[in-house]
């Protein structure tokens, strides 16, 4: 939907001159670049650097990838969602809306990585690629909510509606997820139970869980500055469209 | 179908004739200056924002909806031969030989309540989008919250309709033995179809306004029924499988909390939908 309206605009043969008030964005994003070198660093710590588990052998490696995804997916870009959403209802600041809708494109990002790389470390550890495990219906869930977002903001052509409906929706979905997690898990689970995020203290060995959180460090930074640079473009289009509505 | 929908709340305190009464068709011009004598006493004044002015409010739009729904019919009448459609159809996508049809008869009771639930949720705000009903409704002395409680029992109503007819042909069809689980399943029936009702109301007044109709209530709904049909489905089939109360009490639990979370979270939300 943001990919339509971008071509709509750059493909407009008759496109006004950008003016001055619509700064250009930075052609270097420092944030994204250090992210970038942080998430590398961490790859090559992990790939090289870090020894092999020994019942899983190297798929095990996956896991560092995947588990600091789901994290950044739920608590920074779900969360970062849901939060200016009920933002947006408050104050009726439109970068809250902006923001909500720049976390909900990362989120998706993120939720992918996380439904992708489950599934091979799966094949390889329990043997098949799928299974209505708790914790994997509930991140298809939250796919599906994000995707159902996005399709909503696309189908609403006034923005304050548009903003409003969404909001509404991205609240009700931070509602609906404790009720998604507590359903499925009474269903039934086989994943893995939390190794680092549990009550008693994480049961990894010290250079296993370096990388874990290196891995969690890099991975946040990398979704905050995915989401920093989404942002900054969603507010320029704004600007491109209100200089548009208002030519 | 269309025009009666006019009829706005403050007609319907006006008027406040039952269904069926020959003298109000029901029409757009059903409020006539003589029919302005209240026939029944109104105990709350409606447009009062106390809770019981709320609820006396909400009353009295469920009641419009309702005799809408009962003078046409149209909805109640495709909704109930869906559901025994998608019952008959349902019989012919599995092994009968290999699965007893009575342990596959929840699945399909919940999954047929689930579809049949958003025919007449796409209606509820659907039927105020012609001719701008919906207008008369907010420019009308009521709050926003009457609104949708009203809304909510009349699709209650609806749901449960429906339900009366699916849940004994579902029986009838699959062969199953209820026994003394009848009036659990009834109470399971009426914990679903809250929470249903709760989350499809407020989306349906989201989704009229866009494009895509059709597609997006359900696309928006079908997830937040998830932990509702898983609840309501493992709930039945235990208690058909007449299993000891312990392994199915979590589930009417896990009902009703998600009714009591999204019928206040629903309500609080809804007036940011219908912003002029």
């Amino acid at each position: 939907m943001t990919v339509a309206r971008t071509m709509d605009t750059s493909n407009r043969v008759d496109a006004p001159a950008r003016p001055e008030a619509i700064a250009a964005p930075a052609p270097f994003d420092w944030l994204l670049g250090l992210a970038i070198v942080a998430l590398l660093g961490t790859a090559v710590r992990a790939i090289w650097f870090t020894p092999i588990e020994a019942t899983q052998g190297a798929a095990q490696k996956i896991l560092y990838v995947h588990a600091s995804s789901a994290f950044v997916a739920l608590y920074i870009a779900f969360a970062l969602m849901a939060l200016s959403s009920g933002v947006y209802l408050w104050l009726r600041d439109e970068r809250a809306d902006l923001l909500a809708e720049s976390a909900a494109e990362v989120g998706l990002v993120f939720t992918s990585v996380v439904l992708v790389t489950g599934p091979i470390w799966g094949k390889e550890i329990w043997g098949t690629w799928w299974t209505w495990d708790a914790r994997l219906t509930a991140t298809l869930f939250l796919w599906f909510l994000i995707i159902v977002y996005l399709v909503l903001r696309s189908a609403v052509d006034d923005r304050a509606m548009r903003a409003r409906y969404c909001a509404v929706l991205a609240l009700m979905s931070a509602v609906l997820v404790p009720f998604i997690h507590l359903s499925v898990y009474m269903f039934r689970t086989l994943h893995p139970q939390p190794i680092l995020l549990k009550p008693s203290a994480p049961s990894l060995p010290n250079e296993m869980l370096l990388t874990f959180l290196l891995a969690f460090g890099a991975m946040s930074l990398f979704c905050i500055a995915l989401i920093r640079a989404r942002f900054r473009i969603a507010v320029a289009q704004n600007a491109l469209d209100e200089q548009d509505g208002a030519a | 179908m269309t025009t009666p929908s006019v009829v706005t709340p403050r007609t319907a305190a006006a008027n406040p004739a039952t269904p069926g009464d020959a003298s109000n068709p029901g029409t757009l011009g059903s409020a006539t200056p003589r029919d302005t004598t209240p026939r029944l006493p109104a105990l709350v004044d409606a447009t009062t924002r106390t809770v019981p002015g709320i609820l006396a409010a909400a009353l009295l739009i469920a009641r419009k909806d309702l005799r809408i729904e009962f003078r046409t019919r149209s909805a109640f009448f495709s909704a109930t031969v869906f559901a025994l459609l998608s019952a008959s159809i349902f019989y012919f996508s599995w092994d009968p030989t290999a699965v007893a049809a009575s342990d596959l008869a929840p699945g399909v009771l919940w999954v047929i309540f689930t579809f049949s639930g958003l025919l007449g949720l796409h209606r509820s705000f659907g039927a105020e989008s012609v001719d701008r009903a919906i207008d008369a409704l907010l420019v009308s002395p009521v709050e926003r919250e009457a609104i949708f409680l009203g809304k909510a029992i009349a699709s209650l109503v609806f749901v449960l309709g429906v339900q009366v007819v699916a849940v004994p042909a579902v029986v009838l069809l699959y062969n199953v033995s209820l026994g003394s689980a009848w009036l659990a399943i009834a109470g399971v029936t009426v914990l679903a179809a809250v929470g249903l009702v709760a989350v499809g109301t407020l989306f349906s007044a989201m989704t009229v306004n866009t494009r895509l109709t059709e597609l997006l209530l359900p696309m928006l709904s079908l997830p937040f029924f998830v932990p509702v049909v898983m609840g309501a489905s493992q709930a039945t089939t235990k208690l058909i499988a007449g299993r000891p109360t312990g392994e199915w009490i979590g589930w009417v639990e896990l009902l009703a909390a998600f009714d009591l979370v999204f019928v206040a979270a629903c309500t609080l939300a809804f007036p940011y939908t219908l912003e002029r």
